[in-house]
């Protein structure tokens, strides 16, 4: 299809409108609002939306049939997707949802013919308007890219050109697709972006993507794969990388925009509650097959495939409970009572006492005065020995400085950190080393965090080393020791990280924490990069430690799902300031900030009944 | 971008002193009296050696000759040579030289090693991306005199179609075999500097997003692959053309081309110090100035580099 000028799409009409201030600190622009533009651009365009694309709504717009697809290798031919099977009707939305490497990204892309350059389709068809596209020249897949079929990526910080202005790359798509040329595709692009839910979009499209955020990188995106209006969009991972509250926006945004232009949706997502909230049909996917697909609240409520069912399970967003370690029963065991008491145990593990922290941001020359920027602001808690206190924000929010100087690496500009009622601000370098050993961190990144040229078993006998145990026997009974605690072989010494999955890598990281026997881990968003299932295993490791060790954990997050499984007593952090602090399940029932609420909201698929959840 | 211009500017004083410095001290370590080896076989009297050795400040202690020769520099002398010659004239007449065979080998092996890599990196292994890797690795393997002495004899001696021996006719056309032979070796870190940055580009997230958006193969390559590819290379090209600037001692031998390298190889076998640290120290600067020219380059390609970043 093309761009008719006479046909008002979503357009000037509301360009003009004044712009609303949007309540949100970050620029993002609220759902409603956009739904609220849609619909009465849709009112003045007044047609529907199989109209838009003249395609039957009763016959399927894709249809992919025993779809194989191989990857050539050095190490020979490996299957990535086998026999795999979906339909979908013009307008629908369909998920593909499974675990990374279950071959659902793959699947995707062989759709637009942008597998990469080693893989190939080996069996089967991909029949998008009656004709196969895998078996159509490169001509004519270049044809149907873009204004047929458009893509919105995963990743907002990878998939912009950083060296072209956002107006110039949408533009692109413009052009190419021939919908509009020169000056009015100057125009067009300003106006997509207005639709995309982008604030000040004429300023904005003369910006490079390294000045947007990743909200405004994920609209550009959105805008970019629309612009051309194709009948079906791939949307992979569309906010996986952003945060909840962004998250839900871009999706209730991506959502009104398809509905109203008619345009059928493909989403791949690993998070099922995401995935049943938004698609009508889904398609479980995992070790490159299918397993299981139908309407997604039927699969929801009664899944037939085992994996799915432990899909289910797992799904943070789905479950409410506080997980229970079935070692101990946290009611009748008081905490402090395995561990041989040592000197100067305190029930209040840590005492953070109005922590503030400034940093002076320089000028942009030498005459310019430096700016002082609070990142944190008069943030006061106290974590009792044995229990979890999880810290929830936004990127930005301060949380993860609130955890560095909890640590140490950072001193506070005001206020103090007590460990065990000592002032670490007043400790001297060799009471701090000491201290260190007792008070551990695990971050974010598995991939980051391990040194990729140490073997496993350096990796975590190094703080033993370091804080002299001095033989390597005994050193070698501890690594084996930890390795089975976080219940992996101990053959697993010998390997070295790139041989190990993100949640294996994770175990090692926590090994190496608990290697010193700390009484506190600080977890700066320690299971956020994982897959949900691998997610729910170190979430379920990280409880048993904890009771097994009388362990105490800072949680830092900004999935609030997350912290209901593993906090019990949960604060909310914005800009600086705690904005709500209390029993982790008081939170969740009687949020009292406006901003807490938000948060919850944004859990995608909390408000789907399961069968069986009592919910 | 004022703060990092200012500081970079400041570095300069430390490194112009240090370089001056150093020079100064390695020429006076030298063995050998340069003034005792002026006469050659007839040797100048003791009245007329200790005149000499006043004139030029030989018979001061080494700290004392340093500071006199900074003083020189600070009202713009830069000395004289034994000859009797301002150095400043030598220079004047050599740099000009310089620049026109940096200027050449700069532009072939840019021209040359970009379209090779590109040719190369977009058709990863074919036999032209095999053929293409070979010749940089021997190019960079053989010494840059065997290429020279190679090229001079093939294209001058045999074949006729050059210049031997450049001498006082220094004219493109003569420098234009000199010139490729003195980018030789950069044209083989350029084709596979290129080759690399084209390969890894074309796999980026954005390069399949534009694909996505129904761009045309050739535009996708131009305006995605090419520009995004070609940074660090241009940053490769800056550094070297400072190191070229700085003279070709090997290449202008052959050649015998009157540059800066020529002269200074010439002011070493002398002893004449003053006329080595300021040529030394006019390359030092050259360099400082031509790298500082670079990173602003650098920005001006990438809209992400921001010296001053707000963190």
């Amino acid at each position: 299809m093309s761009y008719d000028p006479n046909f008002p799409h979503a357009s000037s009409e509301y360009a003009e409108e004044p712009t609303t201030e949007p309540t949100d600190p970050r620029d993002e622009d609220s759902a409603e609002e956009a739904q609220e533009r849609l619909s009465q651009v849709h009112a003045t365009a007044g047609g529907t939306s199989g109209a838009v694309h003249g395609w039957d709504p009763d016959r399927p717009l894709l249809e992919v049939t025993d779809l194989d697809i191989t990857f050539t290798t050095s190490g020979g031919e490996v299957p990535a997707v086998r026999g795999a099977n979906l339909t979908v009707y013009p307008g629908q939305t369909v998920a593909i949802v499974g675990e990374s490497g279950s071959g659902k990204t793959t699947t995707a892309m062989s759709v637009a013919g942008l597998l990469a350059s080693n893989g190939r389709v080996s069996g089967g068809s991909i029949v998008f308007q009656d004709e196969d596209v895998s078996k159509a020249s490169g001509k004519r897949i270049r044809q149907l890219r873009g204004d047929e079929i458009g893509m919105v990526p995963q990743d907002p910080m990878s998939n912009l050109n950083p060296l072209w202005k956002i107006g110039f790359q949408i533009k692109e798509s413009l052009t190419a697709n021939k919908v509009a040329k020169g000056k009015a595709a100057d125009k067009r692009v300003v106006e997509l972006l207005e639709e995309a839910g982008l604030p000040d979009a004429a300023r904005r499209a003369k910006q490079y993507p390294h000045e947007f955020s990743g909200g405004m990188r994920q609209r550009a995106l959105i805008a970019m794969g629309l612009a051309a209006r194709p009948s079906l969009l791939i949307a992979d991972e569309p906010t996986s990388a952003l945060d909840v509250t962004v998250q839900r926006q871009i999706l209730d945004h991506l959502d009104v925009l398809t509905g109203q232009l008619g345009i059928a949706v493909l989403l791949i997502t690993h998070d099922l509650g995401l995935a049943a909230e938004r698609a009508q049909h889904l398609v479980v996917m995992y070790r490159g097959q299918v397993v299981e697909s139908g309407p997604a609240l039927e699969i929801l409520q009664n899944p037939q495939h085992p994996y799915t069912q432990r899909l289910i399970a797992a799904a943070p967003s789905l479950s409410s409970q506080r997980m229970v370690s079935s070692l101990h029963n946290r009611d009748e065991e008081p905490a402090g009572g395995r561990q041989p008491a040592r000197a100067g145990r305190t029930d209040d593990v840590i005492v953070a006492e109005n922590l503030t922290r400034v940093f002076d941001i320089r000028g942009g020359a030498p005459w310019v005065k430096a700016a002082p920027f609070t990142a944190v602001d008069d943030v006061s808690f106290t974590l009792k020995r044995g229990t979890t206190l999880g810290i929830v924000g936004e990127s930005g929010s301060g949380k993860s400085t609130v955890a560095q100087m909890v640590l140490g690496l950072l001193p506070p500009t005001s206020g103090r950190v007590l460990f065990e009622g000592q002032d670490i601000g007043e400790k001297s370098k060799q009471e701090l080393f000491a201290l260190r050993r007792l008070m551990q961190p695990v971050f974010q990144n598995p991939y980051g965090s391990i040194d990729p040229t140490y073997s496993i078993f350096r990796t975590i006998e190094e703080p033993l080393r370091l804080h002299g145990t001095r033989s390597r026997s005994e050193r070698e009974i501890r690594v084996r020791e930890l390795l089975d605690q976080v219940a992996l072989p101990a053959a697993t010494m010998q390997r070295y990280p790139n041989e190990l999955s993100g949640g294996q890598r994770q175990r090692i990281a926590v090994a190496r924490a608990l290697a010193l026997r700390p009484e506190v881990l600080v977890l700066d968003e320690a299971v956020s990069a994982l897959d949900v299932l691998v997610q729910d295993q170190v979430l379920a490791l990280l409880n048993d430690l904890q009771a097994e060790l009388d362990l105490s954990y800072v949680f830092i997050t900004h999935d609030l799902a997350v912290v209901r499984q593993i906090a019990d007593r949960t604060m909310v952090m914005e800009t600086g300031r705690v904005v709500e602090h209390g029993a982790t399940e008081e939170v969740f029932r009687s949020p009292q900030q406006e901003y807490t609420r938000r948060l919850l909201d944004a859990i995608p698929g909390g408000s789907i009944p399961l069968a069986g959840s009592g919910r | 971008m004022a703060w990092y211009v200012l500081r970079r500017v400041l570095q300069m004083i430390p490194v112009f002193f240090g370089a001056t410095f150093l020079v100064y001290f390695l020429v006076f370590s030298m063995p050998g009296d340069p003034i005792a080896a002026l006469g050659g076989n007839k040797p100048l009297s003791p009245a007329v050696q200790d005149r000499l050795r006043a004139e030029y400040n030989l018979d001061e202690p080494f700290i004392v000759q340093y500071l006199l020769y900074l003083q020189g520099l600070a009202q713009g002398d830069f000395g004289t040579t034994f000859a009797g010659r301002p150095v400043i004239d030598d220079i004047r007449r050599a740099f000009p030289v310089t620049a026109r065979l940096a200027l050449v080998a700069i532009v072939f092996e840019a021209v040359f090693g970009i379209i090779a890599g590109v040719i190369s990196g977009l058709r990863k292994g074919t036999w032209i991306d095999s053929t293409l890797l070979v010749t940089s690795i021997l190019v960079i393997a053989v010494p840059t005199f065997v290429i020279g002495f190679v090229a001079q004899f093939v294209f001058g001696v045999k074949l006729g179609l050059v210049t031997i021996n450049v001498g006082a006719n220094v004219t493109w056309m003569n420098l234009l075999l000199p010139g490729m032979v003195l980018g030789a070796v950069s044209f083989a870190y350029v084709l596979r500097l290129t080759r690399t940055q084209i390969t890894e580009t074309m796999t980026a997230d954005h390069v399949r997003t534009a694909t996505a958006k129904g761009l045309s193969r050739p535009r996708v390559i131009t305006v995605h692959i090419l520009r995004n590819s070609l940074i660090p290379v241009v940053t490769f090209l800056g550094v070297d053309l400072g190191q070229l600037m700085g003279g070709a001692i090997v290449t202008e031998g052959i050649f015998n081309i009157p540059g800066l390298g020529f002269n200074l190889f010439d002011a070493i076998q002398r002893g004449e110090s003053t006329k080595m640290v300021s040529m030394v120290t006019l390359l030092v600067i050259i360099f400082i100035i031509s790298n500082l020219l670079i990173d602003l380059l650098y920005a001006l390609l990438d809209p992400r580099i921001r010296y001053d970043a707000r963190k």
